[in-house]
């Protein structure tokens, strides 16, 4: 359940974002999650509850899942691992010490709503559920 | 408490005075709402392009932000790092399963070492001062963070917990996390170094179940040792799953209630303390720091 600290911490940092270039409202978030970072989609779960009542409500939640890949310093080359849970070169079967990609937890990118005016009001939008906050 | 995604308003009480009005309001209203996130009237605003539909509908923009979602937890890392470095403190961040032993491991240890290097040790809890009187009762500082429903400690509550911290040069902050295998692994606290503690009693594949925690650990702890005839686990085996998720990872076995290499996990601590403080200058150090004696 710590994806609830992880979704309000995401929110503070587009709030702030916001804030500072007076954008009232947020339309989508992209978010890179390694495979191996400690955040999963259940962090959809807590976005949009966290998200009521700052610029983020209503912000569509994209999650880009990025694989797990190891140094192998025999390759000396990035490697897939030989499993998830053993951070072994998958040709070679030495042992990696260094995780190249798979633990991200970044946001990447907004895409903004420049002006109060500029949001949509729901009676002249043909409404659409999006399940991705699911 | 929320059942679809676990949240409290109590989770904010360590932070009450920090919490920004904004995000007191959001958890209140989350409480007040039905959870019907399909339909939340928000998530109808993702329609349509700029312009096509609704008049004074200006063109949107997409920025590249590029930022670590836990960049403000980190922030806060950085600041106990440095405080810590500049004191020539060093901290150790214990994690665990519930019932690994941490306490007993920190009492049993500290029964001797106090004598040795100057300890103040920060207690993570959902509820009760019970561990931190534990630590007390032998005569070593501690302070109690009780979560509330939070499920692990961050840089924040350890940097308020750390301004009651008077310890000398060379001292150690033993910071004993929330019993919890996930969710400790993602918050760095400023730590030196995390130590993940696996009993006997547990199953040797834990390693592999939990790999977040043990890949960011720097020494595995075998606890309860004085188990092992009475029970299954494989200690070779536990290693071996360890070291396929951190090759680099250091172990050691004891128990804490026969004193078997208790020793060396001392000097463990022991030897990080010296390499601390030989490695940094002291700055604004002085020698009558207000030490526990």
């Amino acid at each position: 359940m710590h994806e609830l600290a992880l979704a309000r911490s995401l929110i503070e940092i587009v709030d702030e974002y916001a804030a500072e270039r007076h954008v009232t409202h947020i339309k989508q978030i992209n978010v890179r999650l390694g495979e191996m970072s400690a955040m999963t989609r259940a962090l959809h779960f807590c976005f949009s509850s966290v998200a009521e009542g700052t610029s983020c409500e209503g912000a569509i939640l994209n999650i880009e899942i990025i694989p797990l890949t190891v140094y192998c310093g025999k390759c000396d080359a990035i490697k897939a691992p030989s499993g998830r849970y053993s951070f072994r070169c998958l040709d070679c079967g030495m042992p990696a010490h260094k995780v190249i990609t798979g633990r991200e937890m970044q946001l990447a990118s907004l895409e903004l709503f420049k002006t109060e005016e500029a949001f949509p009001t729901p009676p002249n939008v043909q409404q659409s559920l999006r399940l991705e906050s699911i | 408490m929320c059942t679809v995604c676990g949240c409290d308003p109590a989770i904010n009480n360590e932070h009450s005075n920090n919490v920004s009005s904004n995000e007191f309001t959001s958890e209140h209203e989350h409480h007040n709402h039905n959870h019907h996130h399909h339909n939340n009237q928000g998530l109808h605003y993702g329609q349509g392009e700029a312009g096509a539909t609704v008049a004074g509908f200006s063109q949107n923009k997409l920025v590249q932000i590029e930022r670590n979602i836990l960049s403000k937890n980190n922030g806060y890392a950085e600041n106990n790092r440095q405080w810590l470095d500049s004191n020539c403190l060093l901290a150790l961040n214990l994690v665990s399963s519930p019932g690994a032993g941490k306490t007993t491991l920190l009492v049993e240890t500290l029964k001797s070492l106090k004598h040795q290097i100057p300890v103040t040790v920060i207690e993570g809890d959902q509820q009760t001062d019970n561990d931190a009187d534990r630590i007390r009762q032998i005569d070593v500082p501690a302070i109690q963070i009780n979560t509330g429903k939070g499920c692990h400690l961050d840089a924040h509550m350890i940097g308020h917990a750390l301004q009651e911290v008077t310890l000398p040069a060379g001292g150690v902050v033993l910071i004993e996390n929330v019993g919890n295998l996930v969710c400790p692994a993602a918050f760095d606290l400023g730590e030196a170094s995390k130590v993940v503690i696996l009993s006997v009693t547990e199953g040797e594949d834990k390693p592999i179940k939990y790999p977040d925690m043990f890949a960011v650990a720097d020494l595995l702890i075998v606890s309860k040792i004085d188990l092992l005839p009475h029970v299954d686990f494989d200690v070779d085996q536990a290693v071996e799953y360890a070291r396929c998720i951190n090759p680099d990872i250091e172990v050691l076995k004891l128990s804490a209630k026969t004193g078997e290499g208790l020793q060396i996990w001392k000097n463990w601590i022991i030897d990080r303390t010296e390499s601390l403080t030989a490695q940094s200058t002291p700055v604004s150090v002085t020698e009558d720091t207000k030490y526990y004696a």
